[in-house]
């Protein structure tokens, strides 16, 4: 059998089959992400059959668990955006800070052991910083905020701010460094000091991809889900008081997913319908960061 | 024009005497020589980039630079703004004087020098701005903020490069619309609206269509009347057109440096001839 195959078909036949596989890779990616979807959209549908979709925009209070049921994502939906807006207002200037210094100042002997520490802070598990919120950073921010509760969403989204630091310096760095350095001639032989080329010059041209990270931040922050559970509290609350409990989209299905709720009920699928939510945003954010990072791309070849 | 790059110079106290010594020395070498590298050797770290050059630039005259690839010409023009400070590993050896004074002590201000000593860059470099913001830039770093000031400068240098008719419509335009002529002419005119009395050119037509470059050498050629003018080319027509003195330098050396016409026309070096006849580079 092997002899009627020469030497250029076997090889052939081995590139077909190695495609073939590279392919179904390919594919498994494609058809998980349609089916997780897909699960979303099915049971979101189901709930929406039964609780109005006026209600769950508009309602104040979120009691799915209670007697006295109430579905109001905007609850949720708050706490979110108050511990992701924490976060980004302190991950933004710091790591912007942070990129420009590694770029522009920075001697490059101390960049090649910064860079890499600030990584490390992206591998740092979640749950080690949710721990680290609640133990450390409540307890220390209790010494001067007197009225701070034990769980609030200051402690998490300053945590989270930490977490995400080194998605906005490390692709601002990247933006940054990716400026020809035409421009860096250009704006130091008009006699620019390091400070206005960095701010004059640098930022506004590698704009696009500061923001591309600040997009990117923004997801991640809203996605993140141990911090938020540990340390932010389980008590949805519609509030833009950061000293308070409040409970996240995420911390919510986490609660619900290790609760003993009934499979296939209502109170089951809140958590989809909470998903899907919360899904939409992060594929929105990702979207545009997408269209930015094209643009940005076809603005430097 | 007078110079003040350097720091504190106004408030220093001399007697009257010196400083009337000083002053007409200061005079006299800014008529004849506007720049001055004294026993220079630039060194990047082991590697002897420029191996020992004395040489004087004639005020409001058009210098050229000529010699082969990696001859050090370039090297040698950046000292004049200090653009080689950013490169790892250099060193300088020797004096660098402008109107006597020399720009590598450390009391100077590099930024106030760099105002004084503007610089054109081979490629086109604006800033992805409008054409407004780029020339309203240099001025704009120094503080000022005076809007009609701004505009009337900015049309002035726009003027001086011949490009404000072309350009007028679109003041408010991304620079990077331009043409690559037209970018490089945009490139002059930042420079020239920060008034520097040195403008230093490193083969600013090289990456220019011949039209183009037509334009600017000619521009070049105005300038001369107001600025001092230092030029590197690797086009030896190009020098011969428009330079007053050329230097050729090979090997990080300075091999001759004359009149244009004379060196072109009868070089005292048999390596110059060798290169301006096109016998090797």
């Amino acid at each position: 059998m092997l002899r009627k195959f020469s030497f250029f078909q076997m090889r052939k036949l081995k590139e077909t089959v190695i495609e073939k596989g590279l392919q179904a890779s390919a594919l498994v990616t494609i058809a998980v992400t349609v089916g997780i979807i897909l699960v979303l959209s099915i049971e979101a549908i189901l709930f929406f059959k039964e609780v109005s979709i006026i209600d769950f925009f508009t309602d104040t209070q979120w009691t799915p668990l209670y007697t006295d049921k109430h579905f109001g994502i905007i609850t949720l939906l708050s706490g979110t955006l108050l511990t992701s807006f924490i976060a980004i207002i302190f991950a933004v200037p710091v790591g912007l800070s942070i990129s420009i210094y590694i770029s522009e100042y920075a001697p490059r002997s101390f960049r090649k052991t910064i860079k890499p520490a600030l990584e490390l802070l992206a591998a740092v598990p979640t749950v080690v910083y949710g721990f680290f919120a609640l133990t450390v950073v409540t307890p220390f921010l209790q010494t001067f905020i007197p009225g701070l509760a034990g769980f609030n969403s200051l402690s998490a989204g300053l945590v989270m701010g930490i977490m995400i630091i080194p998605f906005v310096s490390s692709l601002s760095e990247d933006a940054l460094h990716a400026v020809p350095n035409s421009l860096r001639e250009a704006a130091y032989g008009m006699g620019s000091t390091k400070l206005q080329n960095a701010f004059r010059v640098l930022v506004p041209a590698a704009s696009s991809g500061i923001i591309v990270s600040i997009i990117l931040a923004i997801s991640r922050a809203i996605g993140e889900t141990m911090i938020v559970a540990i340390a932010a509290g389980q008590q949805p609350r519609l509030t833009l008081d950061p000293t308070v409990p409040v409970e996240t989209i995420t911390a919510y299905i986490v609660q619900v997913s290790l609760g003993d709720v009934q499979h296939g009920s209502l109170e089951y699928r809140t958590i989809f319908a909470a998903g899907i939510t919360l899904f939409i945003f992060t594929f929105l954010l990702n979207t545009i960061s997408y269209r930015i990072r094209k643009k940005f791309r076809e603005k430097y070849e | 024009m007078e110079l003040q790059f350097t720091l504190g110079t106004g408030g220093r106290v001399n007697s009257n005497k010196m400083k009337k010594d000083k002053d007409t020395i200061d005079k006299t070498l800014k008529r004849k020589h506007k720049l001055q590298a004294k026993e220079v050797k630039v060194f990047y770290d082991d590697f002897m980039a420029i191996k020992g050059i004395d040489m004087n630039i004639r005020a409001n005259k058009i210098t050229a630079f000529i010699g082969p690839s990696g001859c050090g010409k370039s090297t040698f023009l950046r000292l004049f703004n200090r653009m080689n400070d950013y490169v790892d590993g250099f060193r300088l050896e020797g004096e660098i004087l402008i109107d006597g004074e020399n720009i590598y002590k450390k009391k100077v201000n590099v930024e106030q020098l760099r105002k004084q000593v503007g610089m054109v860059f081979q490629k086109p470099n604006p800033f992805p701005k409008s054409i407004y913001e780029n020339v309203a830039y240099g001025l704009k770093i120094q503080g000022i903020k005076d809007k009609n000031f701004l505009r009337q400068k900015v049309e002035d240098s726009l003027k001086q490069v011949g490009l404000w008719n072309e350009v007028k419509e679109d003041i408010n335009k991304s620079a990077l619309a331009l043409s690559g002529g037209q970018q490089q002419r945009l490139c002059i005119a930042r420079t020239l609206a920060v008034e520097p009395s040195i403008i230093l050119m490193d083969e600013p037509t090289s990456a220019l269509d011949p039209i183009s470059t037509a334009k600017i050498e000619e521009l070049i050629y105005e300038l001369k009347e107001k600025y001092t003018i230092v030029i590197v080319t690797h086009n030896m027509q190009q020098a011969g057109r428009i330079s007053d003195y050329t230097a050729f330098f090979y090997m990080g050396e300075l091999i001759e440096y004359d009149k244009s016409k004379k060196l072109f026309t009868n070089p005292e070096k048999k390596q110059t001839e060798n290169y301006i006849t096109g016998r090797f580079g």
